[in-house]
């Protein structure tokens, strides 16, 4: 076993090395880089690899940094970034390329408040923003989580039932800065979860053709269709994944969605990222106290897994969704996404919290109230915010 | 995806007939000549938005007989970046040169790719990137943009422009790039010849083409060629070439002709008086400056 103590910056740069290098007897790895804390030692990372074959190209911005990966892709490489809150806003043109183009192109997000004003700290507003342009959208919870979920990226957004690109998002310092002793995958596990990177339509000289020209609105409805014909493939092709990643490293990488004592719960919360680690201990505390509370993480923001969620929340009255993310005049971005999968499956009470938006440090005592107040509640009311101070 | 139809075509059509150009464009008679200069060449192109990637007309069909990556406004010289990387990581049995050209209109080098533009050739990365110079935004209908001359009316300068044109050659020899030219259609043997000479080279290599739009200028289609070989012949747009930043060379000499002519047969020219003796005093001064240039060159 490799064990290791690393941070979740680590752990990303780590795999995404490892899946770059897994490529040297295709056409190789190439990526564009620039830097934004939390997540400037992956890309420092990635920079200092001595790779067999690959190619990192230190742009001027984050379009950039896009644009070179967008570019590699096309041209049948191996390709990945990573970013951060305002970089990724400024890569925003070429992040809707990337998903268009169905490049299968990694980029580690490290959720990071977007400013102004200027803040550094974690919040998933800056990932949430590209939740419609056709990218897959993992959030992690540790910096294991980190390691594999970003191994397993590859693997997904390179099957050619799929071929879209993933992003593999954590929260900002608190796992981006945060060692922890994890296992961390070798050169010979991943060349045999990788096969080579196959992009299909990769420019070739012999047939050329022109990539993005214009389309007539019916052609572009067509496209749109099968963007979102290759979303609804990727469900089972994870699962297909994780069974393989299992049989190569030995262990499980966490799913779309991580259920834990929801079976008899009449109260089910939902979360991601670290705050879901957080829940966890607080669910025990309340099992402890015989109530029938339980909790699910969701690790696949896009595609939602709408149809599972409502099944599992079947048997629960109330669920409650806690967002470190806030859409102005509504709310949680995650709770709207409960809401909508719920419409028309009965009465449930579905209550919004906001919590740590702008960053703040979200403590057990402030989950310990959401969960009494979801229990006390006799009646749903407009999300509500945690961590003001009175 | 658009497919060519390889049934059309020839060695060097590059652009292939049918394309809906505009009669007399400049830019498709430079993507004429480029084909030729290229034609024993393999290459696949970036184009950003422009003229250009429009000039590729609608899926499924291309104009294109080489592959072309259309690349969001800003991005070319980026996108462009990473498909060379991927060439030279995969050179190929035969070793054969497998050249990436952008393909780019002034507003998408002068204006919102400068950054990318500036950075790419900083890195010195290894491709061709030519500018086909119409000095205006044609594809959105004739706005001004840094490299609209002084003078000129646009839709958005409908009184004609204050602001006199950017230097590019000079912005993109001062960072030392192995190779940077103008090249006008009027001139098609020093076009060819320049750009056969670029191939030969490794690094970062800048073209810029005077390429007449007749749309955006106000002009008479069938008068494009002539009007840039009077741009030519006054200097307003002089051929030279820049090696490695420093040394100057000029390709074809001014010969003295009155820039009145050139300005006259334009009426996006015609809003405001042209003060003549100001526009040749400057002509001159540039075109002297060009010439000691080169002399320190020799
Ligand atoms: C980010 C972005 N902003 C604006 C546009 C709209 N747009 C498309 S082409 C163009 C002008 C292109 O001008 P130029 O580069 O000179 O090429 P030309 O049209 O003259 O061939 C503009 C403003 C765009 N496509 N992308
Ligand atoms: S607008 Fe100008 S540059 Fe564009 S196709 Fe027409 S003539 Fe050519
Ligand atoms: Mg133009």
């Amino acid at each position: 076993m490799n064990m290791q103590l690393v941070t979740g910056n680590h752990a990303a740069g780590h795999s995404m090395s490892l899946a770059a290098e897994a490529n040297r007897n295709a056409r190789g790895s190439v990526c564009g880089i620039y830097p934004i804390t939390p997540q400037t030692e992956i890309v420092e990372f990635v920079a200092r690899y001595p790779f067999s074959k690959g190619k990192v190209i230190p742009v001027e911005s984050e379009h950039s940094a896009m644009g070179v990966c967008i570019g590699a892709s096309l041209n049948g490489a191996r390709s990945f970034t990573a970013s951060s809150s305002n970089g990724l806003a400024y890569m925003t043109e070429n992040i809707v390329v990337a998903a268009f183009y169905r490049l299968p192109i990694v980029m580690a997000a490290v959720n990071r408040t977007l400013g102004p004003p200027w803040n550094i700290w974690a919040d998933q507003g800056d990932s949430l923003m590209f939740r419609d342009f056709a990218w897959i959208q993992l959030y992690c919870d540790t910096n294991q989580d980190v390691a594999d979920t970003t191994l397993l990226a590859f693997r997904l957004a390179e099957d050619k039932r799929v071929m879209l690109p993933v992003m593999v998002c954590m929260d900002a310092f608190i796992v981006s800065h945060t060692s922890m002793e994890i296992e961390l995958a070798t050169q010979d596990q991943v060349d045999r979860f990788l096969p080579d990177c196959k992009v299909p339509h990769r420019i070739d000289p012999s047939h050329p053709v022109t990539v993005g020209g214009m389309t007539v609105p019916q052609d572009t409805l067509t496209h749109r269709i099968e963007l979102d014909e290759a979303m609804r493939q990727v469900p089972a092709v994870l699962e297909e994944h994780r069974a393989r990643f299992k049989e190569i490293f030995g262990r499980e990488v966490s799913g779309a969605l991580t259920v834990y004592r929801t079976e008899d719960a009449d109260r089910i919360f939902i979360a991601s990222g670290t705050i879901s680690i957080s829940l966890r201990d607080i669910v025990d505390e309340w099992r402890e106290k015989g109530e029938k509370v339980g909790m699910i993480k969701v690790k696949q923001f896009r595609p939602f897994p709408c149809e599972q969620l409502v099944e599992l929340c079947r048997g629960a009255s109330r669920i409650g969704v806690l967002d470190r993310n806030y859409s102005a005049g509504t709310g949680g971005i995650f709770w709207q996404e409960v809401k909508s999968c719920m419409q028309g499956q009965g009465e449930q009470m579905i209550q919004g919290y906001l919590l740590g938006v702008g960053g703040g440090d979200v403590v057990p005592e402030t989950i310990r109230e959401v969960v009494d107040d979801l229990g006390n509640r006799n009646a749903v009311a407009s999300p509500i915010w945690k961590g003001i101070e009175q | 995806m658009n497919a060519a139809n390889p049934e059309y075509m020839s060695p060097d059509c590059l652009l292939r007939p049918g394309n809906t150009n505009c009669g007399g464009c400049g830019m498709s008679t430079g993507l004429t000549m480029l084909g030729r200069a290229l034609a024993s060449e393999r290459y696949s192109m970036v184009i950003p938005a422009c003229c250009g990637i429009v000039a590729a007309g609608a899926f499924p069909t291309t104009a294109y007989n080489v592959p072309v990556i259309a690349s969001t406004f800003a991005s070319s010289p980026a996108v462009a970046s990473g498909v060379a990387a991927v060439n030279e990581l995969n050179p190929g049995k035969d070793h054969r040169p497998n050249h990436v050209i952008c393909w780019a209109g002034d507003g998408g080098t002068y204006d919102i790719g400068m950054a990318t533009l500036s950075a790419a050739a900083e890195r010195n990365e290894d491709l061709i990137y030519i500018c086909y110079d119409n000095e205006i935004y044609g594809n959105t209908g004739g706005q001004r943009s840094s490299a609209t001359p002084a003078t000129a009316r646009t839709t958005t300068t409908p009184g004609g422009k204050g602001e006199t044109k950017k230097e590019i050659i000079q912005i993109l020899a001062a960072h030392h790039i192995p190779y940077a030219a103008t090249l006008s259609i009027a001139h098609p043997e020093d076009f060819q010849a320049k750009i056969q000479k670029a191939i030969g080279i490794k690094g970062f290599r800048f073209f810029l083409i005077h390429a007449p739009c007749p749309t955006g200028w106000k002009t008479e289609p069938a008068e494009s060629v002539e009007l840039v070989r009077l741009a030519v012949r006054s200097g307003v747009f002089p051929l030279y070439e820049v090696f490695n930043g420093v040394d100057y060379r000029i390709n074809v000499e001014p010969d003295g002709t009155d820039p009145a002519v050139y300005y006259a047969k334009q009426k996006r020219f015609s809003g405001q008086e042209i003060n003549l003796e100001r526009v040749k005093t400057s002509l001159k001064r540039k075109n002297r400056r060009l010439r000691e240039l080169a002399s320190l060159s020799r």
